[in-house]
């Protein structure tokens, strides 16, 4: 016989007035930190591939749309660009990397782009197995277009037409995949990257079938996007104007990406602020739980006292109840927020092929749970101070 | 007799006995005493302090005037500290309708006197005294789920728990028929002479008169 045994009884006794306490807790604290949760893996998955790139040119249209068709890979294109007009700017003074993109088609929602082996090697991504795409039509795969489509080396496949479904399928150049990336977290995973020519490539056999029997002239090569690393800083207030008579734009990624964070952050907040007020409730409820039964259980802490036990005693009990309760309630509040960013990562995978899984204690939650202590146990103060002010005998004849 | 050579033999003296409540009401009561495992009856109709007195023996309440000793302590000069551990140790108290804490079982009921008088944890003794009740098979049964009569017999094992000097019973009977009544009266006097406890009935039921020699009237 313990305290915390006859607290625990206590709590199992009144199974209805604890389960709302604990729903209301549990969901409090499990909004509240599937909200850091989500916050911090975003971010994480954001800033991992933004990596160094300080620049992106590509077509005219929304800049954050160029950021995360062209960076993430999570929105369409704005538009092709030249690719002579995109050299001159590759080949400025002030850039010191570039990187082409060239895509427009995908396998199985997985976008085939077209670019050089320095895209890959910016991430770090290194070969599980075979070797990188060295002439038209052969592709490396990144490893979760791998996992999910089953592509083996020396398979073939066919692209389709646009980037979201396989309605429109150019089955007369087939791609090889040549080699097979390793997981990196990064956008690579979900990338098929061949040479840029191999895009042209499709679409010039595919406009020729449609453009029957027109006259065709050799067409303007034209690409997507450039990812620019930089020389000089000057090349953010030089570049712009570098390009103002083209069709092109520069967009930098950190920029839109915080542009982006503030938007996402009004609902972050609004949605932090309904979590709050949930666990308000919830705390009152368990004041409200503890006091409610402290009336029906005035006699039997009477008799406790009568029995001997001192203030103290009881005090103590009726505030371990509170804790445990509150305890109960935070644990099954980060269960619940560690599921729900389990299935949002199922959605989000497939939605945009991004994996957030990685869930294990934040700073912020270690401070969300010391809080949340604090505020329940302040809950059961009143309830407990009131347990051991009561009159042991009016309280014992009035029975 | 003189005071002195009561109190030797007394597990409680009670001498001018006054109590006045803050909202008015206010008793006296006439003295007496009470020996080692001597049965005392204390009647009264309602009205005339019964609770009141049985309240002051227990130290629940505090005597306005006048001396009340129990195992030659004055309760009087007793903190609330101290009263509270004077009374789990040495006096089991059996109420008008049994009370328990809901959510524990019989047995663990049973050894909450000891739980909260910090003593030593004898499940063996709760089995013991409950077979003596003739409610063993019920050790594992929560209070609800028991008759009145059971309840009252199990709140009669709980008094006994501590060994106490000094049992007090408020009313033990006026809530049962004849047959249940005159079980649990029985019971509190084997039980009182088992532990050689002095044993106090505060009652109005004038069924107990013939069960009991020495009454004072109030």
């Amino acid at each position: 016989m313990n305290l915390f045994k006859i607290a625990f009884k206590n709590i199992l006794f009144r199974p209805l007035n604890t389960s709302l306490s604990l729903i209301l807790l549990s969901f409090g604290v499990g909004i509240i930190s599937l909200l850091l949760l989500l916050e911090v893996q975003l971010r994480e998955e954001f800033d991992r591939n933004i990596k160094d790139i300080d620049l992106v040119l590509g077509a005219k249209g929304s800049p954050l749309q160029l950021i995360l068709a062209n960076v993430y890979h999570i929105d369409a294109p704005t538009g092709n660009i030249n690719l002579k007009e995109a050299q001159r700017v590759m080949r400025h003074p002030y850039i010191k990397e570039a990187i082409p993109l060239a895509y427009g088609d995908n396998y199985n929602r997985f976008r085939i782009v077209g670019t050089e082996h320095n895209y890959p090697a910016h991430y770090g991504v290194e070969l599980k197995e075979g070797k990188l795409w060295s002439a038209k039509f052969e592709a490396t795969i990144g490893a979760d277009v791998a996992k999910n489509t089953g592509l083996k080396i020396g398979d073939q496949f066919y692209s389709a037409h646009g980037l979201t479904d396989n309605a429109d399928i150019h089955t007369d150049k087939a791609f090889t995949v040549v080699g097979i990336f390793e997981n990196s977290n990064s956008v690579i995973d979900q990338l098929i990257l061949t040479e840029i020519s191999s895009i042209w490539g499709v679409h010039e056999e595919h406009d020729e079938a449609h453009a029957d029997g027109e006259e065709h002239e050799e067409p303007e090569r034209e690409i997507t996007a450039v990812l620019l690393k930089k020389k000089n800083p000057l090349a953010i207030i030089t570049l712009p104007s570098f390009i103002k008579e083209t069709n092109m734009q520069i967009a930098l990624p950190s920029v839109e990406i915080n542009r982006l964070n503030e938007n996402f952050g009004i609902g972050m907040s609004t949605l932090k602020w309904v979590a709050i007020l949930i666990m308000i409730i919830s705390f009152i409820s368990v004041f409200i739980s503890l006091y409610n039964s402290l009336k029906q259980r005035k006699y039997e802490l009477a008799l406790m006292r009568s029995m001997g036990g001192r203030k103290g005693k009881l005090f103590a009990m009726l505030l371990l109840e509170g804790s445990i309760m509150v305890i109960i309630g935070i644990f099954l509040g980060l269960i619940l927020s560690r599921i729900a960013l389990l299935i949002l990562s199922g959605a989000l995978e497939n939605q945009f092929h991004y994996d957030i899984s990685n869930a294990g204690l934040l700073i912020n939650e270690v401070k969300l749970i010391l809080i949340t202590i604090f505020v329940g146990v302040l809950a059961s103060l009143l309830p407990a101070i009131q347990a051991v002010r009561i009159d042991i005998s009016k309280t014992l004849s009035d029975a | 007799m003189d005071l002195k050579f009561w109190v030797l033999l007394s597990m409680l003296v009670a001498k001018d006995l006054k109590f006045t409540y803050s909202t008015g009401p206010s008793f006296s009561f006439p003295d007496f005493s009470c020996g080692k495992e001597e049965q005392l009856l204390l009647l009264g109709e309602s009205g005339k302090g019964k609770t009141t007195l049985l309240h002051l023996l227990a130290g629940m309440l505090k005597a306005s005037s006048g001396t009340l000793e129990l195992m030659e302590t004055d309760l009087r000069n007793l903190s609330a500290g101290e009263l509270d551990r004077f009374r789990g140790e040495h006096i089991g108290i059996v109420f008008q309708t049994a009370h328990f804490v809901e959510s524990l079982n019989v047995e663990d009921n049973l050894i909450m006197p000891q739980y909260l008088c910090s003593k030593k944890i004898d499940r063996q003794k709760a089995k013991t005294i409950l077979s003596r009740l003739n409610l063993e098979h019920k050790l594992k049964e929560f209070p609800k789920n028991l008759s009145v009569g059971e309840q009252q017999r199990v709140a009669i094992a709980r008094a006994l728990m501590n060994d106490p000097q000094v049992i007090l019973a408020d009313e033990p009977t006026s809530a049962l028929d004849d047959k249940n009544a005159m079980e649990v009266i029985q019971l509190l006097e084997e039980q009182a002479k088992a532990t050689g406890a002095a044993l106090v009935i505060v009652t109005h039921d004038q069924r107990l008169k013939d069960h009991v020699q020495k009454h004072i009237q109030l």
